[in-house]
């Protein structure tokens, strides 16, 4: 199956240059959706049937390649598989205003081709140097699709920082692939685990923290992050979404493969799983509010849902270290479903925001308001899919969250005092990102779709056409049924969890279904609480009736003027917040205040910088820049010189060794004086 | 059920009694009992007025915020008679529901456009995100000291091993009288009798809300009381039977009814931009009460 999924690729990018720029774009959506229907019964299959495995004999670089298909591959292979399926027919309708760059959309629609094929290779192949090869091929493609409009200076440089950000990734996960290879002398996954198994922890610790900085800078964990708020404003809305979706989980995923691996001291790697994600998340979301630029707050909202996510990893962890197998459930099972849960909101709310873009031509929260009323459709989208991210019942979100916080609290029994301190911090993490999350929303869906409009243009309804409506449907309609049933989920989750621990033994079996239960009541307090406010709203509603209405404007305090250009803006609605986080990000202030008797026009404009990354890359770019400054005067364009160089270079390799021969002899020779 | 029933009960009386608490502090005779509530019912016999900038946000806000209050109600047990619904981790769900209703709220006061009614929101959205971890820490020592997490089990249980549970009632209840306050936005942090919008912060949200809606909403604050109170109550409940839970009930919400008047009687509201530092110290209390737990329970090493 799996070849007939990548043949497909395959002949569908030879075919592509046959077809006119239209006929491109319906070829590629029937070869997704094909791939999608492979991927889907490939993976559901491997649900019903149980894991599959078998061998490609491979060269002699590689030695044998396994592809090994188990619970964890084939649920990312489904979640990858959804998004880029709404994905690519949402995207169909989205780059119909460019038709005109036809070469461009082609080179665009190979790219997207191949990190689809790529990121479902990435999750069944289990041999470290074809790894690598699928890692480095769905870096590039996905570079290629992020920087489609490569004309915009910012867009390049922003695909450039993603790429250069990537491959620092593939560099150090080389190194942990290599670090395995050199020590058992196999690429093959299962060789990690036998050679970790027989070495002490703190080897399984090092090459586990080469493995997560590779995959974490995939994943945008921070203080790897950085690339993610550039890169998301970059890209086309249904590639911000998929690349939110599901090529930033592909971290995830080898995170949670590598745990599967290694053997060693879980508890300390819980511990800074826990800390990090923690971090993270708060981190996230704090900048995340301050952004004026809805893109880029989206962005920095997915770094904060990574964080939940390992919050959940971590708690597994933990779980795992002090044989507490509801922990384990718990931690891994929120962090899977989340994993699939934010990669539908997020797309959702990435697709809704290419519509804003589209209709409005800017991504400037400031300038939007009132869109509502013009683009209904997609604003209610946006809407259920900010309640969602905020992690609100009825919807998705709430169901990961509360299986964390449920793990969490249970994990509150533990005996011993330090994982007690340390869940206690991820609650207090988990809860603050919540209510953050929910200032970050209110200011996104408040200040962009609601009130009026707060700069002046044309007031007409947007023609939302269905076909690009109805991807968005489709995922919003997933949000709710999960939000809802979130029970229909659990028999994959465990089938995963299994992998992680051993058959659960009688208490963790009655604790197990005891949580089930409570996730069955979720559901049907969930159904409850809708059908009661549509109880309540009908009953408002024939009251209502009955009685005199009219409308007027709103009240403004006696001024009955346009008071648009008065509303609260985004910037206003968190000004008190920002007061209160500004010891903590670093917020640019140009304000220009009104002085002496004829003042000018006034003006304040806020720029949120990202402290992490000034210290991080800017200060340590700079400080390296200006240290190979001082090598500049070799490059002076002098072409004697430069030949000098190689003279130089050639020389010394010959002569190096021998030098280098000759002292060991002398120092041989004194020795055995 | 019992718990259902006991907390619409209160509701009804509820703010009647603050506000006569507060006239007397004031040296006045105040209105009936029921006064507030006969306001409400004027208001939901009366039209209303809606703005043009408004859309289908603000008609659903207020329904939505009075539902989510009411399911939150469900949940609450009295004592050992669990509420409608109950489910292990059903305080978070609890604290969920209410963001919900918080959720919309805030949105239907960006939805008019008005120049005042963003500043509450914004206002609301800050507050109740600085209040949230003192309940989940809260609950979680709670969670901790009974060995579970849904609201019947640990309120049943409470008092099953030591009397030191009392206590951390008492602490605990300081903590909720000053959630509850915050929550609906009284008076240390706001003033609901101001007539400055420049101060307020839930009154100022709902400047556009009229006739039933508006009569929705405050009839919602008195449930949200009413809610606090039934919480504070169960943490002296325990196993007592009904005929003397009952009392007890009664007493503990007549009691934090006079303590809300009487706060807002004799203290002055804060600058808002001390707010945030105010409601921090409930989050550190609650930290309190969770290392009392673990002292209780012999855990630090």
């Amino acid at each position: 199956m799996i070849e007939i999924f990548n043949l497909l690729a395959v002949v569908a990018i030879v075919s592509l240059f046959f077809f006119k720029t239209r006929g491109k774009g319906i070829l590629a959506l029937c070869v997704i959706s094909l791939q999608v229907i492979i991927g889907s019964v490939v993976a559901f299959s491997v649900f019903s049937n149980g894991v599959s495995e078998y061998f490609y004999p491979g060269s002699f670089i590689t030695g044998r390649i396994p592809i090994r298909i188990d619970y964890l591959s084939a649920w990312f292979m489904l979640i990858i598989s959804f998004t880029f399926l709404t994905g690519a027919w949402y995207g169909s309708q989205y780059m119909k205003q460019y038709i005109d760059q036809a070469d461009n959309i082609t080179l665009h629609i190979v790219a997207f081709l191949l990190v689809y094929t790529a990121l479902i290779d990435i999750c069944i192949v289990q041999n470290g140097m074809v790894m690598l090869v699928v890692w480095e091929i769905m870096a590039l493609s996905s570079f290629i699709v992020v920087i489609f409009e490569h004309y915009k200076k910012e867009t390049l440089k922003a695909g450039i920082n993603f790429l250069v950000q990537s491959h620092v990734s593939i560099l150090f996960l080389t190194i942990a692939f290599m670090w395995a290879k050199v020590k058992t002398g196999s690429f093959d996954f299962a060789a990690i685990a036998t050679y970790t198994s027989t070495q002490s922890a703190i080897t399984g610790m090092g090459l586990f923290l080469c493995f997560f900085i590779g995959f974490a800078i995939k994943a945008g964990f921070v203080p790897f992050h950085t690339w993610l708020p550039l890169a998301h404003p970059a890209a086309p809305a249904h590639i911000s979404g998929i690349m939110s979706g599901v090529i930033i989980k592909i971290g995830i995923y080898g995170i949670l493969r590598v745990l599967l691996l290694i053997s060693t001291d879980m508890k300390d790697i819980g511990y800074f799983i826990v800390v990090i994600s923690v971090i993270t998340g708060v981190y996230g979301v704090m900048l995340a509010i301050v952004q004026h630029n809805l893109k880029k707050l989206l962005a920095y909202h997915s770094i904060e849902n990574i964080g939940i996510i390992g919050i959940g990893i971590g708690v597994g962890c933990l779980g795992l270290g002090y044989g507490n197998q509801i922990l384990v459930f718990c931690g891994f099972g929120g962090a899977l479903l989340h994993t699939l849960n934010h990669s539908l909101f997020k797309s959702l709310l990435f697709y809704t925001t290419g519509n804003v873009y589209q209709a409005k031509h800017t991504m400037d929260i400031e300038a939007m308001g009132g869109l509502l009323k013009r683009m209904p459709r997609s604003g209610y989208l946006f809407l259920i899919g900010s309640l969602a991210i905020c992690g609100l019942p009825p919807f998705n979100g709430f169901v990961s969250e509360f299986f964390i916080y449920n793990g969490l609290f249970n994990g509150l029994y533990t005996k011993q005092f330090l994982p007690i301190l340390f869940i206690l911090f991820a609650i207090l993490g988990l809860v603050i990102i919540g209510g953050l999350a929910l200032v970050c929303f209110t200011k996104a869906f408040g200040i962009v779709f609601l009130g009026t409009p707060r700069v002046k243009g044309s007031q007409e309804v947007i023609n939302e056409s269905s076909l690009r409506i109805v991807p968005l449907y489709f995922v919003a309609l997933a949000i709710v049924l999960i939000g809802v049933f979130p029970v229909l989920l659990s028999p994959m989750l465990q089938k995963i969890i299994l992998l992680y621990q051993p058959a659960p033994n009688f208490q963790m079996t009655i604790q197990l279904n005891t949580l089930l239960e409570s996730l069955t009541s979720v559901g049907w307090y969930s159904l409850g609480f809708i059908a009661l406010t549509a109880f309540f709203y009908l009953i408002r509603h024939f009251v209502i009736a009955h009685r005199v209405i009219t409308a007027d404007s709103t009240w403004g305090c006696a001024y009955t003027g346009d008071a648009s250009k008065m509303q609260y803006s985004a910037s206003s609605f968190i000004r008190s917040y920002r007061k209160l986080a500004e010891p903590v990000l670093q917020i640019k202030r140009d304000k220009k205040e009104a002085i002496g008797l004829y003042p000018d026009r006034i003006s304040q404009v806020t720029h949120p910088h990202d402290k992490v990354e000034t210290w991080l890359i800017d200060k340590p770019l700079y400080l390296t820049k200006r240290l190979l400054n001082r090598f500049a005067f070799l490059q002076n364009g002098n072409v004697r010189a430069y030949i000098l160089y190689g003279f130089i270079f050639i020389s010394s390799a010959i002569v190096l060794p021998i030098v280098i021969d000759k002292i060991v002899l002398i120092i041989k020779f004194f020795n055995q004086l | 059920m019992v718990s259902f029933l006991l907390i619409i009960l209160a509701s009804l009386f509820f703010m009647g009694f603050v506000i006569r608490t507060k006239s007397i502090a004031s040296g006045r005779k105040g209105p009936g009992i029921l006064q507030p509530m006969k306001d409400i019912l004027r208001l939901w016999k009366k039209g209303s007025v809606y703005s043009n900038t408004t859309s289908f946000i603000f008609q659903i806000a207020p329904t939505a915020y009075f539902t989510s209050v009411l399911m939150a109600i469900l949940m609450i047990p009295h004592g050992s008679n669990p509420g409608f619904i109950s489910f292990d981790g059903d305080f978070v769900m609890f604290a969920y529901i209410l963001t919900f209703g918080k959720f919309f709220m805030i949105i239907s006061a960006l939805d008019t456009g008005s120049s005042f009614e963003g500043m509450g929101a914004s206002r609301e959205a800050l507050f109740s995100m600085l209040v949230e971890p003192a309940f989940f820490i809260l609950m979680g020592s709670f969670a901790l000291l009974t060995g579970h997490t849904s609201f019947h089990s640990i309120f049943s249980l409470l008092h099953y091993g030591s009397n030191i549970s009392y206590m951390l009632g008492v602490l605990a209840s300081i903590v909720f009288v000053l959630i509850a306050m915050i929550e609906n936005s009284r008076m240390p942090v706001d003033d609901p009798k101001t007539h400055l919008e420049l101060t307020m912060v839930h009154e100022v949200m709902i400047l556009d809300n009229s006739g039933f809606d508006l009569g929705l909403i405050m009839y919602t604050t008195h449930l949200k009381f009413a809610m606090y109170g039934a919480i504070i109550a169960n943490f002296f409940i325990g196993m007592l039977p009904l005929e003397i839970s009952i009392p007890i009930f009664i007493g503990i919400q007549l009691g934090f009814a006079i303590a809300v008047g009487l706060i807002e009687s004799f203290m002055a509201r804060f600058r808002m931009g001390n707010n945030p530092q105010f409601i921090f110290i409930l989050t550190s209390v609650s930290l309190l009460i969770f290392f009392g737990v673990l002292l209780v329970l012999g855990k630090f090493m």
